[in-house]
Parts: C-alpha cells; structure tokens; sequence
C-alpha cells in the first residue's frame, strides 16, 4: 500500500484567498512578486552554527530600537550642572549634563534603566555573537574562495563593532567610563610622536576638554551606527549572492545547497529566534544589573575605583597593557612610551591586520583557487585549526590579564603572580595549544580513516571458543562514511629544483623554497586520506573475515547501538 | 511651721541642724565626686586586667612591654605597639585582625578571638603606654540619620580618597604581592574610623587634619548608604564590574543561545498536509 499526500495550494486555503487582495494590490503597485520570488525560494542550510551570525544581526536590531529610546533623554554634553534627581546619594553633586542625564534615564525615566540595560547587554552579546560567528566562519574555511571579500567586511564590521562599543561605554561619562576614556587618551597619546598632537586632535585640547562627549555621541549614534549598517547590508547582499556554505553530506555538493527555502521555512526559523533572541536580552536586563553608573559617581579626572575594567571586548588590550614591562626611550626630546605602544596600539592593529590577511596567506600556501561551497571539518585543516586556537588562546590569556585584580582578590592570589603567569603564558600557552591541536585533528583524521576501513566500534565483545575477546566491528552506514570521506586531500607543493638542468639557478627560486616551506607547514602531517580502493578493498575485508570483524549472517542478531551513536544499518 | 518655730530654741535644734547639714553635704558629696574615685579604681582595674590578657595572648609578638620585637636578621617579628593608641587596638582586635591565625601577607579579617569587654581592656592597657589615637565616640561614628547633603558630601571624599583601593562601592581590591584592600560590607562605622585614624596594615593614614571627624562621619554615612541600597535593576556582579558581565555574556548568553539555536536546527520542517490513502 503506498501513501500518497497532496497539498493544498496556497490560493485555495483560506489565508489564501483572504490574503489575495492585499497582496495583489501591493503586487501590481511594487511589483514585489518578481523581486521576491529568488528570495523567497532561496534555500538556507540547518546547522546550529549557521545561527551565531544571526544573533549578532538581532542584537543590532535590538540595540537600534532601544538606542533610539535612549536618544531621547540623554544630553551629550560635558557642561556641569547640580544633580537634583531622585537619586540621593548623588544630589547636590556638580556633574556633567551626560552623567546627570544618565542618572535621570536610571530613575527618573519611566522604562529608562531597562531601556539602559537592554541596550548595554544587546551589546555585550552582539559583540560575543560576533566573535563566535566569525570563529565558525574561521575554522570551517567558509571565508575561501569566493567568500573573501565578505570575510574582509566582517573585520570590518568587527573592528567598527569595537568602536561603537566603546564610545557608548564612554557616553555616561561616570567614574568608569571617564577612567576607560583615561585608558584610550593614553593609548593615542602613545603614537610616537604625532600622540600629544593627535590627543589635542581628537579631545580638542587637552583631555578631558569638553568636546570628547559630543564627538563620541555623534560617532556613537550617527556615523559608526551608519556604516555598520552599510556594511551588514553589503555583508548579506553577498551571503545571498554566493549562496549559504553548507557541510558537506550526501547530496550536497559545490553546486547545489540543501536546506529549507525562505518561504515558509527559514521565515519562520530565523523570524522565531529572533524573537528568542530579543527575549532572552530582555528577560537578562530585567533581571540582573548592568554598569550601575550611579554608584561609581560623576567623572573626576583626579578619582578612580578599584576594579575599574573595560567592557569584555577591551579586556583583552586592558590585560596587554597590564602585563607589558614598563619600556620607555627618550629619543631627541621625543618620549617613546612602548609600554602603551606595543600592547595597546600595535597589538589592536596586529588583531585586525592578521584577521585580513589570514584569507590570502592561505590561498598563497595552499594554490587552491577552487570556488568552495563546502565547509570543511576543523579536523580536516590541523594547522589552520591549530593556528585559530593559538589565537584563542593568547586573546584569553589577556583576558586574564586584564581581570588580574578580579582574580586576585576573589581567588587570594597574588597578582604579580598572576601578571607574570601572563607574560609567560602569552608566548608559551599558544604555541601548546597549536601543536596540541593540530596533533588532536590528525588523530581524529586518522580514526576517521580508521572506522572507514576498519568500520565502527560497536562495543559487542565477543569471546572467541579458545578465550580470546574481540570487538565485533561493523561498517560505517553510506551516509556517515559519505559525510567522513568527503574532503579534499591535500599535497605539499615541492620547490622545484633549484638549477635546470643546464646548471642554471632557476629564477624566484627563493620564493618558491618559501612557498615549499610553507607549504609543508601546512599540509606535511595531515593524515592521507584513504583511497576508493582502500575502502572498497576493506568492505570486501569485512564481507569475509572472521569475528573481529561483523559478518554478514550475524548482522540480524546485532541490536546494538554503538556509544558513537551510529545505529546499526540493515 | 509652728512645730518648727517654738523648738527652735531647743538645746538640741543646734546638733539636728548640724545633723542635716552634714547630710545634705556627704549625700551631695556622694552623688557627685566619688565617681571620679571608682573611675580611677575601674580604669586601673581595667589596665590590669588588660596587661594580663595581653601578656597571654600578645606578648610572644610583640614583646612583654609590647615594645615590639624584632627578628635576628632585623625583620618585623610583631611591631611596637607604644603609641598606636587604643582606637588600632579596638580596629584590629575588635576586628578578628589580631591575633593572627598565620603569618601571611597581610591579616584578614575574622570572628573576633576576644569578647567586647575584652578588647575594651587590651584597648585601655595599650592606651596607657603613650597618647596615641583615642576611641571615637558615637557622635562620629553613627551616620544613622545623616541627612542627603551629608551623604553625597561623604561620597565625594570615598571618590577622592578611597575607591582606589576599596572599589566604589566597597567591593574591595588587590594590591601588589598578594595584600589586598579588604571589603567594607558589614564593618562597623566605629571599625571604619578606626581604619582611618590608624591606618591598618597597607592603608594610609588619614588624621583629623586631613579629613575632620565630621567628614569621617559623612564617609561612613555614604559607604553605610550605599550597602543598604538595593541593587537597581536586578542582581549585581557583587560590584565587580564589568569581569563578571563579561563572563555572563558568553556563558549564558552565547552558551544559552547556541543551545536555542541547536534546538532550531535540529527541527525540521513540518508542513501541514492532507493525507490521503489509496
């Protein structure tokens, strides 16, 4: 007996016919049927790490609504007034019109210190969701070919997204923003030589001066905001363009993507979270305080409190600047404060420049100019996963640097302790954590060579008539040896020879060497991936040996399900 | 009256008077000046009482006559105590501080080894070794009833001279080599005086010349003020600061969303359809 289903189309079901009019109506004005069609038709792949970049477009939507809310009420200005709000512990204080502004946003606002700390959190998460979004793209390769240029808007956007992040933690100018602002005024002034006259560029005179709050609120809210949405747009127009990555399965090949179209699927999946994702920032700021500005008081160039951090996306240039040894030269008159130039403004730049180029040095190493639609498994790119996690590693040892007080009272540490461990840990810590990544992808790239030829675990012990105990192995069902076989297999690029063979030195023979060398960097241990005559060999090895491995009559009896969680094919 | 005036030539009317002056005058007496005589017996009472005890539980650091004592190589094995007054001892004793569980960077603050009465009279002993810092009296250290402007004045002086070590809201902080400004969150506002008077362990000292009485009075109002607040808009990171958002952003949110986002990912789609069997 078979099965049929039909589906009512979508004119005859009764939000059809009720939504028929409207529609039409808008259709023959706009013309949106033509333009929406691709659109709506285009098909997205379903992988939980498709979503990270969504919740960073979500959170910016949020902080768009709620940013407006705020503009409202705030005052950018650095003239002082008397507070006389309802905030006692603060009234009769001198302050500057943002800061009291601020505090009337907190209390005297119908809705202000949610509005406040929706806006803050949003952005604490979008810049999260940012990291983690283009962390994914890193280490499954999406940013390859054709991608690059959308890889070079994301550090765009992230670079900016820092930015914006900042002069809004600037924006309330109380005690901690006023000290982070302290932090960037040194960070300028640390240039060599153009710094002091680039701090009288950018703080109109000396710091703190008065113009710095107006000039970050129009930055904040009108130029920085402008072009991140500029760039969020473009960054979109190309995932339509080159169509969504996807990982790589039976079916889904370099030419098509498998998934769900627009319409009705994806609609309803991406719309869903991002209400998920608006609730859940709301629930977080309605519950649990954020930047309470009224208790660290008005700005005071001559105060500071302890534990004054950085929002997290700048703990990690905090912590540089911490662990850095206190280097200064005096050159000519001139004042060379390396102490603050390395950590803070090389390393700010060094991020973002190894972020750009990372794209093209691989391209440079690997040849491969091949369009890749494809995602790869971050175990199939061992130095490039290794490299990515070294990364990881010397931005979270900063971080520690940066909360080194935290720690050191919550943990009764010692915090030079802790500053050292630092210094030590940034040069050694990622160069473990490449090394034991890249040998944690080979080994699982050679198990999954393994269970490809060998089959899978099933966890069955057998005991054979004369004692012995063996493993039943079973092989891998199609679709997951499909899915564990589908990579490209990767060849070092050998220098040719040096001198042809009339004894001549071959030109760019330098290069090329260079290019070797690197090469065999990155692909000399990558595990071989085994051929179509291995595997077929090996099926035929499990057909008819004996009971290491899983015989053909003995599959009815087997039921089990092996604790990789491959269930048993008939 | 009459009784009164026809005896007042009795032979006897001369001694009753004398009777009742006499009265009158010790009563008067009594009432007022020997309570300066007990207060002095008291006192040495207490000193006595205090050396005892100090003798007992002190003077292995810091010597019999609390003149302090130092190790072979020169080191500070427990400091001279001539001088410091009976307010250092009411702070550090009063506090848990001393006597010390272990030799450790710096003395953290614990149960009290000794009861109130006790610590008054360790207090009077070392009081009497040479003038040093007094007690306060309650007039500065009870900021219950300051008014508004009392306490924001407070807040400016806790801006200026101790969130840098202490945070801004007494959260505490480190400092170099493993000491740390301790919490301020249920330090008695006599303790805190104390603490400025004194200037424990690594704090400085802040004398009356520096911030009068009064001003202390205004700086224990504000930290007492702020502590009693609640926590606007939801529960607090404990004043940490932004470490503790931080780590909220990617735990719970990034780890909380991606597991929002697994679930998405893992339903498929389910269209409605109308099945029919043939």
């Amino acid at each position: 007996m078979t099965q049929i289903t039909t589906d009512t189309p979508l004119e005859e079901s009764a939000f059809g016919k009720k939504a028929a009019g409207p529609v039409g109506w808008l259709d023959s004005r706009l013309g949106l049927a033509k333009a929406g069609k691709g659109l709506v038709r285009k098909v997205f792949p379903d992988h939980w790490s498709f979503f990270l970049g969504e919740i960073a477009l979500y959170s910016f939507i949020v902080l768009l609504l709620t940013g407006v809310f705020l503009t409202f009420w705030y005052v950018p200005s650095m003239e002082e007034v008397t507070y006389t709000g309802s905030y006692a512990p603060l009234r009769g204080l001198e302050m500057s019109k943002a800061y009291a502004s601020t505090l009337d946003i907190s209390f005297d606002i119908r809705g202000g210190l949610l509005m406040r700390q929706i806006h803050h959190w949003a952005a604490m998460l979008f810049i999260a969701s940012m990291i983690a979004h283009m962390l994914r793209v890193f280490f499954t390769g999406a940013y390859r070919k054709p991608r690059e240029v959308n890889w070079l808007i994301g550090v765009g956007l992230f670079s900016l997204a820092l930015i914006e992040g900042f002069a809004g933690y600037s924006l309330p100018d109380d005690l901690l923003s006023g000290t982070g602002l302290r932090f960037v005024d040194g960070l300028i002034r640390s240039i060599p030589i153009i710094g002091s006259y680039a701090e009288f560029f950018v703080f109109g005179g000396e710091y703190p001066g008065e113009l710095i709050i107006p000039r970050l609120y129009m930055a904040h809210i009108l130029l920085v905001p402008a072009i991140l949405l500029g760039l969020i747009t473009a960054h979109l127009l190309l995932l339509v363009y080159h169509k969504h990555t996807q990982w790589p399965g039976p079916g889904r090949t370099e030419n098509n993507v498998v998934g769900y179209p627009v319409l009705p699927v994806y609609a309803a999946k991406a719309g869903g979270f991002f209400f998920v994702v608006f609730g859940f920032i709301v629930l977080v700021s309605a519950t649990l305080q954020l930047n309470p500005v009224w208790s660290y008081g008005p700005y005071n160039p001559s105060e500071v409190t302890a534990g004054s951090q950085p929002d997290w996306y700048m703990g990690w240039v905090e912590g540089a600047v911490r662990i850095m040894p206190n280097w200064e030269t005096t050159i000519l008159g001139w004042t060379f404060s390396w102490n603050v130039f390395i950590p803070a403004v090389v390393l700010l730049t060094a991020l973002f420049g190894l972020l750009a180029a990372y794209p093209f040095v691989e391209r440079w190493v690997t040849k491969d100019d091949r369009e890749h639609h494809l995602l790869q498994r971050p175990r199939n790119a061992p130095v490039r996963t290794g490299l990515g996690v070294a990364g990881m590693t010397a931005y979270g040892v900063l971080w520690i640097a940066g909360g080194n007080d935290v720690i050191a009272t919550q943990f009764h540490m010692d915090i030079y302790t802790i500053t050292w461990l630092c210094r030590i840990g940034f040069f050694v810590a990622p160069v473990i954590a490449f090394v034991v990544t890249k040998r944690i992808c080979i080994s699982l790239q050679r198990q999954d060579t393994e269970t490809l030829l060998h089959g899978y675990e099933t966890g069955v012990l057998e005991r054979s008539p004369d004692g012995g105990y063996s493993e039943r192995h079973a092989p891998l069902p199609a679709n997951v040896a499909y899915t564990v076989s589908a990579r490209d297999e990767v060849r070092v690029i050998e220098a040719p020879e040096d001198t042809d063979e009339h004894g001549v030195r071959a030109p760019g023979g330098l290069k090329a060497r260079l290019h070797a060398r690197a090469s065999r960097f990155y692909h000399e241990d990558v595990a071989e991936k085994p051929t179509r005559h291995e595997v077929e060999e090996a099926a035929h090895h499990h057909a008819d040996h004996d009971g290491h491995a899983l015989e053909p009559g003995a599959r009815d009896e087997f039921q089990g399900i092996s604790e990789t969680g491959v269930p048993h094919q008939h | 009256m009459r009784f009164l005036s026809t005896r007042r030539r009795h032979p006897l009317a001369g001694l009753v008077v004398l009777l009742l002056g006499l009265i009158a005058v010790g009563g008067l007496y009594s009432a007022v000046a020997p309570d300066s005589a007990t207060a002095e017996t008291t006192d040495a009472r207490k000193v006595e009482a205090g050396r005892q005890l100090f003798l007992v539980g002190c003077a292995t650091c810091h010597g019999k006559n609390a003149e302090g004592i130092q190790t072979k190589s020169g080191g500070n094995y427990g400091p001279s105590l001539i001088g410091v007054g009976a307010a250092a001892v009411d702070f550090q004793v009063g506090t848990g501080r001393m006597p010390l569980a272990n030799a450790s960077q710096q003395a953290p603050r614990k149960k009290p080894q000794y009861t109130p009465e006790e610590v008054s009279e360790l207090s009077a002993y070392v009081a009497t070794l040479a003038p040093g810092p007094a007690i306060p009296s309650e007039e500065y250290t009870d900021a219950s009833g300051a008014s508004d402007e009392v306490i924001s004045e407070g807040g400016e002086f806790f801006r200026t001279n101790c969130t840098a070590c202490h945070n801004s809201v007494g959260a505490g902080g480190a400092l170099p080599g493993g000491r740390y400004a301790p919490k301020l969150t249920g330090v008695s506002g006599k303790h805190i005086y104390e603490a400025m008077v004194t200037g424990p362990q690594q704090m400085p000292v802040f004398n009356d010349a520096v911030i009068t009485p009064e001003d202390k009075r205004a700086v224990i109002a504000y930290i007492k003020t702020v502590q009693a607040e609640p926590t606007y808009g939801g529960l607090g990171g404990g004043g940490l600061g932004p470490v503790v958002d931080g780590m909220f952003t990617w735990i719970i949110g990034i780890g909380g969303l991606v597991v929002i986002a697994t679930w998405i990912a893992a339903h498929g789609a389910r269209v409605k359809r109308k099945e029919s069997r043939s």
